[in-house]
């Protein structure tokens, strides 16, 4: 569905016309990208994190599809494998450190697109189903990245799969058993690592497949904008093609500038001395820690100290972990305010910015060793997340006063062109 | 419904969390943490400069193959190099016969079978081989070494943060255990045949001060080999172990972001051009 002045696809070419009336998937490419999707106007840079995520899915498919050619899935040889294609396969160095500082970049946008989702509203009514896909999305890419982590079997990836693993054990009656069953063995080893490289090779194929889902959602109404008000008519969106290809073409620039720099200049910043050494079961790491993109829910998985009478922390933390990120699918349905944007929502904006603050000391907290004070710490800012988004959002949502919205995208896109021009102010801002 | 669930959930979590907080403080408080020794007495390696250091740095050629010298001629006596082949050497600026005749004299042999009895013997290296390992297996390695095994040295510099700088600060950090530290920590003396070193993770290392005078190498080059040079040496030929194609990086890097530099100035301008008549009022 679309728009109805959204542009239709008239193929002229006969070749063209032959195809689609056969198969129209250049039609559907037009309408879903191209330009039959008319967007609203008024996108700010925030707004590229989509494209930019699909980018960077493509570039990790790409170099891991390379990177398997060479890789050996068995405990005696992964991790000479891994070097053997860093040192004697054309290029192999290049595509080993893009697919790992791939999978960083990965997650920095995609925190980017969740952050840009959080402040102005995207997941609200009619969106909702957009962003609890984009939730699965990132559930998904968050199981390969840790299965993808294991596969040089490295000190890290070796004790970072038994800690992950073992918070299936923390589970009553049932969670040893099915520890045992996810390794396939009482520790990682061959057959832990077997199974971690098929699910590492299958799981970006299902996040494609969730990614299409996602846009089809996302048609269904259109794109949100930055006011969170809606499109009024044919004068409030300009055409996906070539407005926002354009856009986002300059966006993917800035990316890839800044995806090199780490990958050709610093390619291990992002990394772990430790996964250096070939996994050895006999020899426990000083600090495991998983990669930095799970370093907040790390930090609220060991926050938990304290026994809640039977339940062990342990439980309780990896309960608390889970639900740090499942909780994000009732946010619809928590956060009850009828304005979209975090513009127009003086409370809600600062506390969105403590919240954004709290993320990344949780981050900071996640990577430092398990000791005070950075226990305490974790404590009072993974209460302060689990707060926000269960307790304050909610309240907030009732009371706060939104300030006057504008009367439509182009009034907005008017007034704010109209004060920097100056002469010729069409309609004035309210 | 929703939102009554969440609050008890919210509630309980953030509840919990500072009730953990509070127990975690007053125990704080009261017994303050003591600190171990390695957190009092370890340090972080020493500042050192390499040709390499810097996004433009290249390997110093000389320098890899001094280090490569005292890699031969020290380490190589108890340290495997697993993942660097004879071969390789060629990046050092050796040639082809030199590689050769290098895999030819190497002291410790290639593993290998006896053609005529299929018995397990050894052979003279060559260059398409892997440095041959100074001891047969762990258990070898260990029962030469006071039971510790000497890691492999191929990765070493990736393996440990500011790998370069921490090789050469280990190798010329040794020293007598400071009286402060025995005065403070009296059960934290130096076991028997470990060596104190303030820039090893717990202070107390089982191999014994590989470069200990001036001159224990000679170099060809004409460098004089004080420890320092030595140790700065080897932590360069280390260096270039771990990251062979750090010049191959470093210089498709520079070509990758120029050619990205122009292509996002040309997506720029094309953007602004295609917004033109968008962005300004109607």
């Amino acid at each position: 569905m679309s728009f109805p002045w959204a542009e239709q696809y008239t193929p002229k070419n006969p070749v063209m016309v032959w195809i689609d009336e056969k198969l129209p998937l250049p039609r559907l490419a037009y309408n879903a990208v191209g330009a039959g999707y008319p967007v609203p106007r008024n996108l700010n840079y925030f707004w590229n994190f989509g494209v930019l995520a699909g980018l960077a899915l493509v570039i990790q498919i790409v170099t891991g599809v390379i990177m398997a050619m060479h890789y050996g899935a068995n405990d005696l040889v992964a991790f000479s494998t891994v070097e053997q294609t860093m040192r004697d396969v054309n290029a192999g160095w290049l595509m080993r450190y893009a697919h790992a500082n791939g999978a960083s970049f990965f997650f920095i946008v995609v925190y980017l697109h969740i952050f840009r989702g959080l402040y102005f509203g995207s997941y609200k009514a009619p969106r909702e189903m957009v962003w609890l896909l984009g939730l699965v999305i990132f559930l998904l890419m968050m199981a390969t990245a840790f299965m993808g982590y294991v596969l040089p079997w490295g000190q890290m990836s070796y004790w970072g799969a038994k800690v992950i693993t073992g918070l299936f054990g923390a589970i009553p009656v049932v969670g040893e058993p099915i520890q045992t069953w996810l390794l396939g063995g009482f520790a990682p080893g061959n057959a832990s690592l077997n199974r971690f490289f098929s699910l590492h090779f299958l799981l970006p194929f299902v996040i494609a497949g969730v990614i299409i889902l996602h846009i089809w959602a996302l048609h269904i109404p259109g794109s949100s904008n930055p006011t969170g008000v809606e499109v009024k008519g044919p004068q409030d969106t300009v055409p996906f093609h070539p407005y926002y290809t354009a856009k986002d073409g300059f966006g993917a620039g800035i990316f890839l500038i800044a995806f090199s720099i780490l990958l050709f200049f610093a390619p291990n910043f992002l990394g772990h001395p430790d996964n250096y050494i070939e996994a050895n079961p006999l020899s426990t790491p000083a600090h495991i820690v998983p990669e930095w993109y799970f370093w907040p829910f790390y930090a609220i998985l060991r926050a938990f100290t304290v026994d809640f009478f039977f339940v062990p922390a342990k439980l309780l933390g990896v309960l608390a972990m889970f639900a740090s990120i499942l909780l994000l699918f009732f946010l619809p349905w928590l956060d009850t305010s009828p304005v979209r944007s975090g513009k127009y929502r003086p409370t809600f904006n600062k506390f969105f910015w403590i919240l954004v603050i709290d993320v990344l000391i949780l981050g900071w907290l996640g990577g430092a060793p398990a000791e005070e004070p950075y226990v305490m710490m974790s404590q009072v800012a993974a209460a302060y997340y689990f707060a926000h988004f269960l307790i304050i959002l909610p309240l907030i949502s009732r009371f706060e006063k939104p300030l006057p919205l504008p009367g439509s995208i182009t009034e907005a896109v008017l007034a704010k062109y109209g004060k920097t021009d100056g002469a010729t102010v069409a309609v004035p801002a309210e | 419904m929703v939102r009554i669930g969440a609050f008890l959930v919210g509630l309980f979590f953030a509840g919990w969390l500072f009730i953990s907080f509070l127990i975690g403080a007053v125990a704080y408080v009261s017994e303050p943490p003591v600190p171990t020794v390695e957190h009092e007495f370890h340090k972080a390696p020493k500042h050192v400069s390499f040709s390499f250091d810097g996004p433009l740095g290249h390997y110093d050629r000389a320098q890899l193959q001094r280090g490569f010298q005292v890699f031969k001629e020290v380490c190589s006596a108890c340290h495997s190099l697993k993942f660097v082949a004879f071969r390789d050497l060629a990046a050092l600026g050796y040639n082809e016969a030199e590689v050769k005749a290098i895999a030819k004299q190497w002291a410790i042999k290639t593993p290998s079978v006896d053609p005529a009895t299929g018995e397990a013997s050894t052979r003279e290296p060559v260059p398409s081989d892997y440095f041959p390992k100074p001891f047969a297996n762990n258990v070898a390695a260990a029962a030469a070494n006071n039971n510790a095994i000497p890691p492999d040295l191929s990765l070493m510099t990736k393996a440990r943060h500011h790998g370069s700088a921490y090789v050469y600060s280990l190798i010329t950090g040794y020293q007598a255990q400071p009286a402060e530290l025995l005065k403070a920590f009296p059960d934290s003396k130096t076991p028997e045949g470990l060596h104190y070193n303030p820039y090893f993770a717990n202070l107390n290392l089982a191999m014994a001060p590989p470069l200990t005078a001036e001159g224990q190498v000679t170099y060809g080059d004409g460098t004089k080999p004080t420890v320092d040079q030595m140790a700065q040496d080897v932590a360069a030929f280390l260096t270039w172990t771990a990251e062979p194609k750090l010049e191959n990086r470093r210089r498709a890097g520079l070509a990758t972001i120029f050619f990205l530099l122009i292509a996002t100035g040309l997506a720029y301008m094309s953007y602004q051009n295609i917004w033109a008549d968008k962005k300004k009022t109607a």
